[in-house]
C-alpha cells in the first residue's frame, strides 16, 4: 500500500469514526436503529459546500453543516417520539427526504471544493506535516469529539439519555421524560454525523448528493469492530473504540483494494461492508448466546428437544 | 396523603377481551401510614399502584397526591413525589450503569437535570457508601460495579435505596420480594420495612402474602375483583390471623380464597 493510500484511509476512518460516535449514541446508548444518518451526511456536506462557496468562513460553515445534521436527527426524533412512527420509519422518511432537500440545498448534484478554502488550510499553513496534515487534524477533532460525548454521557442529562435508552420504565419512575431523552440524543447522533460530512467535503474537496449511501453499515462495521476491541459496557472504551473500529475498517478496506484481494474494486464496498457487518452480528450473536447454531439443521440429528420440566 | 377516588380501569374496552381491572376504589391514605394491599390474581392490586404511578390512566375517578391532582399527568412528572420498587429486580435498575450511576440518577429524580457532573467526589462518594453499608448487603465496595452484576437481592436493595433517597409523598412496593428467594425476600422485606419506619413514609405495598400483609405496616386492605373488600387499621388489625382474613374473605365473597400462594406464603 502507498503512503498516499495509506493517509488517505486513515484520514476516511477518522471521519467516518464521527459517525461511528454518533451511531453509537443512537443504536446502543438509545437504543434507536437510526437510518437518518445515510441523509444527515450528505447534508452536512451540502451545507457546509454551499456556505464555503459563497464566501462563509469555513469554520462557520462546519458548524452550519453540524447544525444542519442536528436538524435532520430532530426531526427523526420528533417523527417517533411526537406522532409514534415506528423508529426505524422515522429514519428512513427523514432520509429519503433529505435526498431531495440536499438536491435543493446544493441546487446540483455535486459541488467542488476544490481551491477553496477549508479548515485543513489555515491550520495547513500553521503546521505543515505534507501527506498527513489533514489526519492530524482529523485525529484531533475526532478525540475531542469522543471526549465530548464521554462527558455528556458522565452528566445528569446523559445519564438521563443512558437510563431512557437501556430502561425506559425505569427512567420514567425517575422522572426522566423519555422522549425528551430520544430527542436530545438524535439530535446530538445526527449532528456528529452532520460534523463528519462537513469535514468529509472539505477534506475530498467534494460534496456529493449520493455520498451518503451506506454511511449507516460503514458507521455501524466500525461500531461493532470497536465493541469487539474493547467491550460496549464502559462509555469511554466503547467512544474509543469507534475510532479505533472506524480506522482499523478503512485500513482493511484500502489493504483489500490495494492488493486485489478476490478481485474486489471500489465499487464494491458496499457490498463488502453489507458483509462484513452481517457476519459480525452473527459472530456477536453466537458469542451472546451458547445455544446458538450457524447451521441448525446439521445439529438437528443430534440434539432432540428436551422434554421440559413441570 | 394520598388520595384514589371512584377510580375505574378497563383493559382492552370495547372488545371481547375487555377486562375491568378497577371497579370503582374509594382510598384514603395519612401521611405516615404504611399500607398493605393483598388480594387474589386479577384483583386490581397492581392496576391499582401503577394507576397512582402513572403508568395506568383512569377511565374516571381521580388521583390526588398531598392535595394535588395528578390524574392526568404522566409518570415522569409524578416521579418527584413518588419512590417505587418494581417486582422484577431487573426493572428497577439499569444494569448497565454502575451502582453509583443509579444512585445518581435517583437523586435527581424530580429536579432539573444539567449539564453538571452527575457523580460526585469525596464526601458526597463516602455519603452514598454509608447508605449502601446500611443495607448490609456488601454493596458498600461496590460503588463502580455495574448494576447488571448484582444479585436479585441486591438489586432490589439497591432499588429501595434509590427509591427512599430523597423525601418523597408516597412510596410504592408492587410484590418487591416476590422474585426473590425466600431468604433475600426476607431481608429486603426487613430492609423496606426499617426504612419506612425510620423515615416516616408513607407507604403502599402489595404483597402475595396474607402473613406479610399482617406483620409488617399499620394497615391492611384487601381487594377483590377491582374493589377494596376488607380495611382492617388500628386496634382492630392486631387481633387479626390469617385464618381470620380467609373467613372473612369467605363471608364476604361468599366463596372460598382459591389462590394456593396467598394462603401458604
Amino acid at each position: 500500500m502507498s503512503a498516499l493510500a495509506l493517509s488517505g484511509a486513515i484520514e476516511a476512518g477518522l471521519l467516518f469514526s464521527l459517525v461511528a460516535l454518533g451511531v453509537y449514541l443512537s443504536f446502543r446508548v438509545l437504543n434507536f436503529p437510526d437510518l437518518t444518518v445515510d441523509g444527515s451526511f450528505p447534508l452536512g456536506a451540502a451545507a457546509t459546500a454551499v456556505a464555503i462557496v459563497h464566501g462563509i468562513n469555513p469554520f462557520v460553515a462546519t458548524a452550519i453543516g453540524t447544525v444542519a445534521g442536528c436538524c435532520a436527527g430532530f426531526v427523526s426524533a420528533y417523527l417517533n417520539v411526537r406522532f409514534k412512527i415506528l423508529n426505524l420509519l422515522a429514519g428512513i422518511l427523514t432520509m429519503v427526504a433529505l435526498y431531495s432537500i440536499n438536491l435543493r440545498v446544493m441546487g446540483r448534484p455535486n459541488i467542488s471544493l476544490y481551491g477553496e478554502e477549508t479548515i485543513f488550510t489555515p491550520i495547513g499553513n500553521l503546521i505543515d506535516l505534507g501527506l498527513w496534515t489533514n489526519s492530524v487534524i482529523l485525529l484531533v477533532i475526532a478525540v475531542a469529539m469522543k471526549l465530548l460525548v464521554d462527558w455528556f454521557l458522565g452528566t445528569q442529562v446523559g445519564l438521563a439519555v443512558r437510563a431512557s435508552g437501556e430502561n425506559p420504565v425505569m427512567a420514567r419512575a425517575q422522572s426522566v421524560d423519555n422522549g425528551r431523552m430520544t430527542i436530545i440524543g438524535m439530535t446530538l447522533s445526527n449532528g456528529l454525523v452532520g460534523l463528519a460530512g462537513a469535514l468529509f467535503a472539505q477534506s475530498q474537496g467534494v460534496a456529493d448528493v449520493s455520498l451518503g449511501i451506506g454511511t449507516i453499515v460503514t458507521g455501524l462495521a466500525a461500531l461493532i469492530i470497536g465493541e469487539t476491541l474493547f467491550g460496549s459496557i464502559k462509555v469511554a472504551w466503547a467512544t474509543l473504540g469507534c475510532l479505533v473500529g472506524a480506522v482499523l475498517y478503512r485500513l482493511f478496506i484500502a489493504a483489500a483494494l490495494s492488493a486485489g484481494f478476490l478481485g474486489i474494486q471500489a465499487q464494491d464496498l458496499n457490498l463488502v461492508t453489507a458483509v462484513v457487518v452481517a457476519v459480525a452480528v452473527i459472530l456477536s450473536q453466537a458469542r451472546r448466546n451458547s445455544r446458538f447454531r450457524l447451521w441448525p439443521w446439521l445439529r438437528r440429528q443430534v440434539t432432540q428437544p428436551q422434554p421440559q420440566k413441570g | 396523603m394520598l388520595s384514589v377516588c371512584d377510580a375505574y380501569v378497563t383493559f382492552n374496552p370495547g372488545t371481547p377481551l375487555a377486562v375491568p381491572a378497577l371497579r370503582g376504589v374509594d382510598l384514603d391514605i395519612e401521611e405516615g401510614e404504611f399500607v398493605t394491599v393483598i388480594g387474589t390474581n386479577g384483583a386490581g392490586k397492581s392496576t391499582l399502584l401503577s394507576a397512582v404511578a402513572g403508568d395506568v390512566r383512569l377511565d374516571s375517578g381521580g388521583i390526588y397526591i398531598d392535595g394535588h391532582d395528578v390524574t392526568g399527568r404522566p409518570t415522569e412528572q409524578r416521579a418527584g413525589m413518588i419512590g417505587r420498587v418494581f417486582q422484577e429486580p431487573r426493572a428497577g435498575t439499569c444494569s448497565s450503569l454502575t451502582v453509583e450511576e443509579n444512585l445518581a440518577l435517583a437523586a435527581s429524580r424530580g429536579g432539573r437535570r444539567g449539564l453538571r457532573s452527575a457523580l460526585g467526589r469525596g464526601r458526597k462518594k463516602r455519603e452514598l457508601a454509608e447508605q449502601l453499608s446500611r443495607l448490609g448487603m456488601g454493596l458498600e465496595g461496590r460503588l463502580g460495579a455495574l448494576a447488571g452484576t448484582l444479585s436479585g437481592g441486591q438489586r432490589q436493595a439497591l432499588s429501595l435505596l434509590m427509591a427512599t433517597l430523597l423525601p418523597m409523598k408516597i412510596l410504592i412496593l408492587d410484590e418487591h420480594t416476590a422474585a426473590l428467594d425466600p431468604g433475600a425476600a426476607a431481608t429486603v422485606l426487613e430492609l423496606s420495612a426499617e426504612i419506612t419506619g425510620e423515615q416516616k413514609l408513607t407507604a403502599l405495598m402489595v404483597t402475595h402474602s396474607m402473613r406479610n400483609s399482617l406483620d409488617f405496616g399499620t394497615r391492611t386492605i384487601m381487594m377483590n375483583a377491582g374493589r377494596i373488600l376488607l380495611d382492617i387499621h388500628g386496634e382492630e388489625r392486631k387481633g387479626y390471623d390469617v385464618p381470620d382474613l380467609l373467613n372473612l374473605f369467605k363471608k364476604t365473597t361468599g366463596s372460598e380464597v382459591e389462590d394456593d400462594q396467598l394462603i401458604l406464603a
